[in-house]
C-alpha cells in the first residue's frame, strides 16, 4: 500500500474514503464516534443506516471535514487529514467534495443557476465557467428548464435536486448527503434518490444517509452504525466487492 | 502512511469580483436594513463634506472679492493722542501722504459736524437720522474702487455746487431708488440735487451711509472746517506694509501716535476665521455622526453574522476557507459603510451647492473632501466589521449547518 501522494492533487489510485479507528469524543463524555473504520472505493453507493443519534451526521461531518475526529485518521481522496490545516480541508472540500443537506441550504433570493454556480466559487473557477457548468449541471438533475427560478419558485423535490446539482456541478470525489429525502414526500423522496443512484451510474462516489429502510434497500452498500460503531457493513448480493479496491 | 510533510492542496484565491459580489450578495438580500443601517454614516459625511465645502465656498469667493477689491488700501484716522484726547488730522495729511515711495493713489473724506440730511423740509428731524456728510476729494471713488450705480461722480465743477453723491444706505433711507433732475435733499439749510448713487463700498462700510458733497461745497456752504477725517491710501500692492509703517508719520508728522492706522481687508479676513471656528465646531459633530453611524454599522454586521450561520456553515462546506469568510464579512461592513459614505457625499455637495447658490457664491468643494469622507468610511467599515467578521470565521461549520 503506497498511497503517499505529495503532488497535492487527487491520486487517482486512492479510495474515496477510508477510516481507521475513528473517534469523536465530545466533552461530558458523549462518544458519537467510537473505533470506526471502514473504506469506501471510488464509484462506490453506500447507505449509512441507524437510529437517531447514533453517530451518522457525525460520520458524514468528518468525511466531509467539516470536523475533525479526536482520535483515529480520516483519508479523503488519499489526503490525510489530520496533515491538512483549513486552508489545505478547505481547498480539498472545494475540489473533492459535495454537500447535500436535509434542508437544502439555498440562498434566497437568488435563481438556481447562480445557487448551483455558487458550488464552484471557492475553485477559482471564473464567473462564466461556473455558470456554463451549473447550466450543465441543472440540465443533468432535470431542471434545464428552471435556471432562473428562485428557490421560493419551486417545489422541495426541486429545490432538492438545485441543492444536488450545487454538490456535482465540481465533479466531486465524493458526496455527501445526510437525509437528502427527509423534508421531502415519498415520490420526491424516491426520484431524488434515483437521481443520486443515476450519479452514481455516472461515475460519482456518493455516500447518502437515510431512515428510510425502503430507500436504504436497494442500495449496493449499507453501513450500520449503532452507538458510535459500526454494526455491519453489508453489500447487496452477498460480499461481491466489485467496487472494492484491492 | 500519512502525508506529514505534505501541505496538502491549495485553496483558491477569490478574483477581487467575487469577493466584492459575496460581500455584496449579503447586502443584496436587505436592502432596507442597509439603507438604515448607513444613514449614520451618511449623515456624518454629508456634515463634513458640507462644512468643509461651504466654508471653501466662501472661502473662494472672499478670495474673489479681495482679488478685486485689493488688499493694498490702507486708512489713517485720528485716534487718541497721547494724552487721551481725541485727536485730527492736519490738513496737508493728503499731499504728504501722496508724495510717500509705494503710494499710488490718494484720497480724503472730512466729516461736515452737525449736518443732517433731509429729503425735504416737511420731514420731521428724527426720521432721517444716521447719514453723515463729507466733504470728499474727487479721486474717492477711484482709491475706493467704489462704483457709482447712478448717476455719475462729483467733478471738478459740481465740486462746489451743492451737488451730493449718495451712499448706497443713505439714498435707501432718504426713499430716493432713480434720480432725475429735480431731485433733491435738504442738507443743513441748503438743497443740494442728487447727482449720483454709490453701491456698498465693501472695504468702505463707512460711505454706505454717508452723503458726499464736494470739498469746496463742505467748506463753502456747510462750514467744514478742511480736516480730513480718513485719509485712503492704494499702495503698491508689494509694498504696503512699508506705506503702512510710514503712513501716521507721514499724515501727522506732529502727533503720529494720534493716527490710527489700518487695513481693511483684514477686517474681512478676521470675519472669515471667525467662521471657520464655528465650521470646526460642525466638523467635530459631524465626527460624532459618524462615529455612531460606525458603531451603527457593527451592530447590524454583529446580528448579520448571527442570523447567517446556515450561509456561514454552507459556505465553509463548498469550500470556503476562514479567511474567505472573513473577507466576505469584511467586504460587506466595508461595502455597507461606503455606501452611506457616497450617499453622505453627494448629500453634502448637494447641501454646499444650495448653500452657496442662496449666498450667490460660486460652488467649490475640494475633491479631497469627498475622497477622504469616502476613504474614511471604508476604514470605518474595516474596524466596525472586524469583530463579526472575525466571529462569522470562528463558526464551526457543523454547528452552523445544523442550526440554519
Ligand atoms: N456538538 C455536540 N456536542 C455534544 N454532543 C454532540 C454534539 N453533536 C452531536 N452530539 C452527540 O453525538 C451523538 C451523535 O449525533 P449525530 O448528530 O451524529 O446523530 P445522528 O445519527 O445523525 O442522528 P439523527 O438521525 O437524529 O440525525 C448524539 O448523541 C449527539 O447528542
Ligand atoms: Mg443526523
Amino acid at each position: 500500500m503506497t498511497r503517499t501522494n505529495t503532488a497535492g492533487a487527487d491520486d487517482d489510485g486512492a479510495p474515496a474514503a477510508e477510516l481507521f479507528d475513528v473517534e469523536r469524543h465530545y466533552p461530558g463524555g458523549v462518544r458519537a464516534l467510537d473505533g470506526v473504520s471502514f473504506r469506501i472505493g471510488r464509484g462506490e453507493l453506500v447507505g449509512i443506516v441507524g437510529p437517531s443519534g447514533s453517530g451518522k451526521s457525525t460520520l458524514l461531518n468528518l468525511l466531509g471535514m467539516l470536523d475533525t475526529p479526536t482520535g483515529g485518521s480520516v483519508r479523503i481522496t488519499g489526503f490525510d487529514t489530520a496533515g491538512l490545516d483549513d486552508d489545505g480541508a478547505s481547498a480539498l472540500r472545494a475540489r473533492s467534495v459535495g454537500f447535500v443537506f436535509q434542508q437544502f441550504h439555498l440562498a434566497h433570493n437568488v435563481a438556481a443557476l447562480d445557487n448551483v454556480a455558487d458550488g464552484l466559487l471557492y475553485t477559482g473557477a471564473p464567473l462564466r465557467r461556473r455558470r456554463a457548468r451549473a447550466r450543465g449541471a441543472l440540465e443533468r438533475v432535470g431542471l434545464g428548464d428552471r435556471l432562473h427560478h428562485r428557490p421560493h419558485e419551486l417545489s422541495g423535490g426541486q429545490r432538492q435536486r438545485v441543492a444536488i446539482a450545487r454538490a456535482v456541478v465540481g465533479d466531486p470525489g465524493l458526496v455527501l448527503a445526510d437525509e437528502p429525502t427527509g423534508a421531502l414526500d415519498t415520490a420526491s423522496g424516491t426520484a431524488v434518490m434515483e437521481l443520486l443512484q443515476e450519479l452514481n451510474a455516472a461515475g460519482a462516489t456518493v455516500v447518502v444517509i437515510t431512515h428510510d429502510r425502503e430507500l436504504a434497500g436497494g442500495l449496493p452498500r449499507r453501513i450500520r452504525v449503532r452507538d458510535g460503531q459500526v454494526e455491519s457493513d453489508e453489500r447487496a448480493g452477498g460480499d461481491g466487492g466489485g467496487h472494492v479496491q484491492g | 502512511m500519512s502525508r506529514g510533510s505534505g501541505r496538502g492542496p491549495r485553496p483558491a484565491r477569490l478574483s477581487p469580483a467575487d469577493l466584492v459580489r459575496t460581500g455584496a450578495s449579503g447586502l443584496r438580500a436587505r436592502p432596507l436594513r442597509v439603507v438604515l443601517s448607513a444613514l449614520g454614516i451618511a449623515i456624518g459625511v454629508a456634515a463634513m463634506v458640507a462644512v468643509v465645502g461651504i466654508s471653501a465656498s466662501s472661502r473662494a469667493d472672499l478670495d474673489a472679492r479681495l482679488a478685486s477689491l485689493g488688499t493694498n488700501l490702507v486708512t489713517a484716522a485720528p485716534g487718541e493722542s497721547l494724552l487721551g484726547e481725541a485727536a485730527t488730522l492736519p490738513k496737508g495729511a493728503e499731499d504728504r501722504v501722496r508724495r510717500l515711495p509705494g503710494v499710488r493713489g490718494v484720497a480724503q473724506v472730512g466729516q461736515v459736524e452737525g449736518a443732517s440730511v433731509y429729503r425735504s423740509d416737511r420731514i420731521p428731524e428724527e426720521a432721517s437720522g444716521g447719514i453723515t456728510v463729507y466733504g470728499a476729494s474727487l479721486d474717492l471713488p477711484e482709491t475706493l474702487r467704489a462704483h457709482v450705480r447712478t448717476g455719475e461722480w462729483l467733478n471738478r465743477a459740481t465740486s462746489g455746487y451743492p451737488a451730493v453723491v449718495l451712499g448706497a444706505t443713505a439714498a435707501e433711507r432718504l426713499g430716493i431708488a432713480r434720480i432725475g433732475p429735480g431731485t433733491r435733499v435738504l442738507i443743513g439749510e441748503e438743497y443740494f440735487s442728487v447727482v449720483g448713487i454709490l453701491d456698498p463700498v465693501a472695504l468702505a462700510p463707512e460711505m454706505d451711509s454717508a452723503a458726499l458733497v464736494g470739498r469746496d461745497a463742505a467748506a463753502g456752504r456747510l462750514g467744514a472746517d478742511g480736516h480730513p477725517t480718513r485719509v485712503y491710501v492704494r499702495a503698491a500692492p508689494e509694498r504696503v506694509a512699508e506705506v503702512r509703517e510710514v503712513l501716521a508719520r507721514a499724515a501727522d508728522p506732529e502727533e503720529p501716535f494720534g493716527v490710527e492706522v489700518s487695513r481693511p481687508s483684514d477686517a474681512l479676513e478676521a470675519k472669515e476665521a471667525a467662521d471657520r471656528a464655528f465650521s470646526g465646531l460642525l466638523l467635530g459633530l459631524g465626527g460624532v455622526a459618524l462615529l455612531v453611524g460606525g458603531v451603527g454599522v457593527a451592530n447590524t454586521m454583529v446580528i448579520s453574522v448571527l442570523e447567517r450561520r446556515g450561509e456561514i456553515g454552507l459556505r465553509r462546506a463548498l469550500g470556503a476557507t476562514r479567511r474567505q469568510i472573513r473577507g466576505q464579512f469584511l467586504v460587506e461592513a466595508m461595502a455597507l459603510s461606503a455606501l452611506g459614505g457616497v450617499a453622505g457625499a453627494v448629500l453634502g455637495a448637494l447641501v454646499t451647492a444650495g448653500y452657496a447658490v442662496t449666498r450667490g457664491w460660486m460652488v467649490a468643494i475640494p475633491v479631497w473632501a469627498p475622497t477622504a469622507g469616502v476613504l474614511a468610511t471604508l476604514g470605518i467599515g474595516a474596524v466596525a466589521g472586524l469583530l463579526p467578521a472575525v466571529r462569522a470565521a470562528r463558526t464551526a461549520p457543523t454547528e452552523a449547518l445544523g442550526s440554519g
